[in-house]
């Protein structure tokens, strides 16, 4: 199974999330991820969506959501030279003991800590998918009280749209 | 039978009329919206989201509403409508359960692709999401079976919205639309100015093909010595059925209708096979099976039709011709993708395309195959048989009727007996396979079609599920001639639990049905039964006289199956061929 990313752009009107990922349901497609936000033009968002399936899927996924009236265009961004990021807040155990060694793995991983609690601390990390699950993956023996993913988001690079 | 007094002349003046701007409430705009989308009736129920609405039509001369009993009624009503005429269906129903009653109808007119504009009222617009009396969230229930919806948010959008709706619904892959209207919004008062133009961003369906992909077909049919036309609904939807003619007259090509696409071509013709998939005739299934090029026009590959896809066609280099590119390739891989509306496709075709020369031999042999193998039954003398009373509806109305039916084995009966000649002259549930559908139906087609004889063949079943609307027929004299085909039984589940599920005969008997006859005359239409041939020939052809609304029961022998069958994950050219009683 193949792991595409695809970007969606759509009318900014309400139930548009609910239209786009109700399809991906009821026709039995996997979304791993979904981002929304606003896009380059006023009236439109961009749905930024991490989907696994062969290319028969792929195409598949594509066609329904053109049937969507509110859809302006798809773009398969996997396809070409692609930056995608997304952030986590990872809440993590930390006793003064310890927290020399969770600032060096902020540190390496160019993460920040943006919140310091009597046993814990609050670490942001920027990046993709597998530097995030990298930076989770440290800090897990010290105890991850809590933790928030935002989902890819992404853009194709350079000229290539 | 209402009938538009109004005349050319005068519709005219009345669109003058209520095209002038003016300030005037939403329930006003709706209704002026509609009569400019040429709306000339709408089914529907009234409650109090929808009071202001209903208000703005007391009285109003213009506005042709019929009042059914029941939301499912006025659905399928709007959907008959829809399919026997070719314009877009309208319906009107109140908030939460109102809405909810039309969901049936709604995915009914989604699966087969019939233009629709439902209008829902909803509970006014502060309320929305407190779970207000009869609130529904119809908007979000319906997503899934709608090709496009809208909650209006703001009076000034209305003009706008009705206009897309309608644009929407009958271009493009066609299909239902929904207008969920707050009740404070249908009060509020706006300056309304007409809608003519429309712009949908994003929304631009293919309606020319790629020259391409039309060469590869031409091609393709010279090379073809075992060529095959698979037609379905959408020819009849794109009204490219002369087309279709001129295309498979050209070409010499033989040619099947899915039972959507029942009347896109006239069965009389030499080349035509019949009806594939799970109750088609034998040679389609078996063509379909041998052929070296199949074109599917404006069919989806149901698999009523596909049978084991695994299986399907597995000798054909395969045509798809279709306006929804999402259809392409969905079940059955494509050879030759066309995405384009079938009527300017088979234009463009027609231009270039040759007799299939190759195919002498195959035409041969389909057309000695027909002769030998038709759709068959034994008669009975003593026992009604459906298929022969199928046969005297056809005989009696010359092949020329509108004939709509339920869902079960008397559909199956009539797709297959019923020789159609026309397009939208068969209005049947294909894809959601709806019961309570077939009767309701016939209202709307009649509304469409008030010179056109009628027929509403229906099982005891499903005859149940909507037998309310007689009171409109009686009401407003719509001549439908109803037929109920009784065989006291689910007699399509019958069918299935005595070939599949060994006889063993779970929960389908309809004992307790009422008495037809009574049940017509208690709301005023005439009623028959007939329990031989004599009795059902001297009431079906008094019913066909009669100038009103009619029922005749045909009392049928209980254990008669629909055959050919093929069985759930047989291939099509696995076909049990019946009894031989």
């Amino acid at each position: 199974m193949k792991k595409h990313t695809i970007a969606v752009i759509v009318n900014d009107q309400p139930g548009v999330l609910q239209r786009v990922s109700g399809l991906f349901g009821r026709r039995g497609f996997n979304i791993e991820s979904i981002t929304v936000g606003s896009s380059e033009e006023a009236g439109l968002s961009r749905m930024v969506i991490v989907t696994s399936g062969d290319d028969h899927t792929l195409e598949q996924v594509t066609k329904q959501l053109y049937k969507l009236i509110d859809v302006i265009k798809v773009i398969d961004l996997s396809s070409n030279p692609m930056v995608g990021r997304e952030l986590a807040l990872i809440k993590v155990n930390a006793e003064p003991a310890s927290r020399p060694e969770i600032l060096g793995v902020v540190e390496t991983f160019r993460a920040a800590v943006v919140d310091i609690g009597t046993h814990s601390l609050m670490v942001q990390v920027v990046g993709d998918t597998e530097k995030i699950d990298a930076m989770v993956e440290l800090l897990k023996p010290y105890g991850i009280r809590e933790l928030s993913r935002t989902g890819v988001t992404a853009l194709n690079r350079g000229n290539s749209k | 039978m209402i009938t538009q007094g109004a005349t050319l002349k005068s519709k005219e003046e009345m669109k003058e009329r209520i095209s002038k701007p003016e300030v005037i409430s939403g329930s006003e705009i709706l209704l002026r919206s509609l009569l400019l989308e040429g709306v000339d009736c709408v089914f529907g129920y009234p409650g109090g989201a929808v009071l202001y609405i209903y208000d703005a039509m007391h009285g109003n001369p213009d506005f042709n509403h019929l009042l059914t009993r029941h939301e499912q009624g006025a659905i399928h009503a709007a959907d008959g409508y829809a399919r026997a005429s070719g314009k877009v269906g309208v319906c009107i129903a109140t908030s939460g359960p109102g809405a909810t009653n039309l969901v049936t109808g709604i995915a009914t007119a989604y699966m087969d692709s019939v233009p629709l504009v439902v209008i829902t009222g909803n509970v006014i617009s502060s309320l929305i999401g407190s779970d207000a009396f009869q609130e529904a969230d119809i908007t979000g229930i319906t997503m899934p079976i709608t090709k496009h919806s809208y909650l209006v948010r703001d009076v000034e959008d209305l003009p706008r919205i009705i206009h897309e709706a309608f644009h929407i619904a009958n271009t493009g892959r066609k299909g239902p639309v929904l207008i969920d209207i707050p009740k404070d919004i249908s009060a509020a008062k706006t300056l309304f100015k007409p809608v003519t133009e429309v712009s949908i961003r994003g929304y631009n369906p293919t309606v020319t093909p790629n020259k391409n992909q039309v060469d590869k077909l031409i091609k393709a049919i010279e090379q073809a010595e075992r060529p095959l036309i698979l037609a379905g609904g959408g020819v009849v939807y794109s009204g490219g059925h002369e087309e279709l003619f001129e295309f498979v007259t050209k070409t010499q090509i033989p040619i099947t209708t899915t039972l959507l696409g029942l009347g896109a071509f006239p069965s009389g013709n030499d080349l035509f096979l019949g009806m594939p998939g799970m109750h088609g005739t034998y040679t389609a299934n078996k063509s379909i099976q041998s052929a070296d090029l199949l074109i599917n026009i404006g069919a989806r590959f149901d698999d009523r039709v596909t049978g084991k896809l695994a299986g399907f066609a597995p000798l054909a280099k395969i045509v798809h011709i279709d306006i929804d590119p999402a259809e392409i390739g969905k079940n059955v891989p494509t050879d030759i993708p066309i995405v384009g509306d079938v009527k300017t496709v088979l234009e463009i075709v027609n231009k270039l395309a040759k007799r299939a020369d190759k195919a002498d031999d195959w035409r041969a042999k389909l057309k000695a195959s027909c002769e030998q193998y038709p759709f068959s039954y034994t008669d009975s003398d003593v026992e009604l048989k459906p298929q022969w009373v199928v046969e005297l509806i056809h005989e009696t109305t010359n092949g020329d009727a509108i004939v709509t039916t339920d869902v079960g084995q008397h559909q199956m009966w009539a797709a297959q007996y019923y020789k159609f000649n026309k397009p939208r002259s068969w209005v049947t549930s294909g894809g959601l396979g709806t019961m309570g559908f077939g009767f309701p139906s016939a209202i709307g087609a009649q509304m469409a079609n008030p010179d056109r004889v009628v027929v509403s063949i229906n099982g005891d079943g499903g005859m149940q599920m909507c037998a309310q609307e007689l009171a409109i027929c009686a009401i407003n004299n719509i001549p439908v001639k109803v037929v109920i085909i009784n065989n006291q039984v689910l007699g399509m589940v019958r069918q299935w639990q005595e070939l599949i599920y060994d006889n063993r005969y779970s929960h389908i008997d309809l004992s307790g049905s009422p008495d037809f006859v009574k049940l017509s005359e208690a709301y005023g239409v005439k009623g028959f039964r007939a329990t031989n041939k004599e009795e059902a020939r001297a009431a079906w052809e008094e019913a066909l006289r009669h100038p009103g609304p009619a029922v005749v029961e045909f009392v049928v022998r209980k254990e008669e199956n629909v055959y050919p069958m093929v069985a759930q994950g047989s291939t099509i050219d696995e076909m049990i061929m019946g009894d031989a009683e």
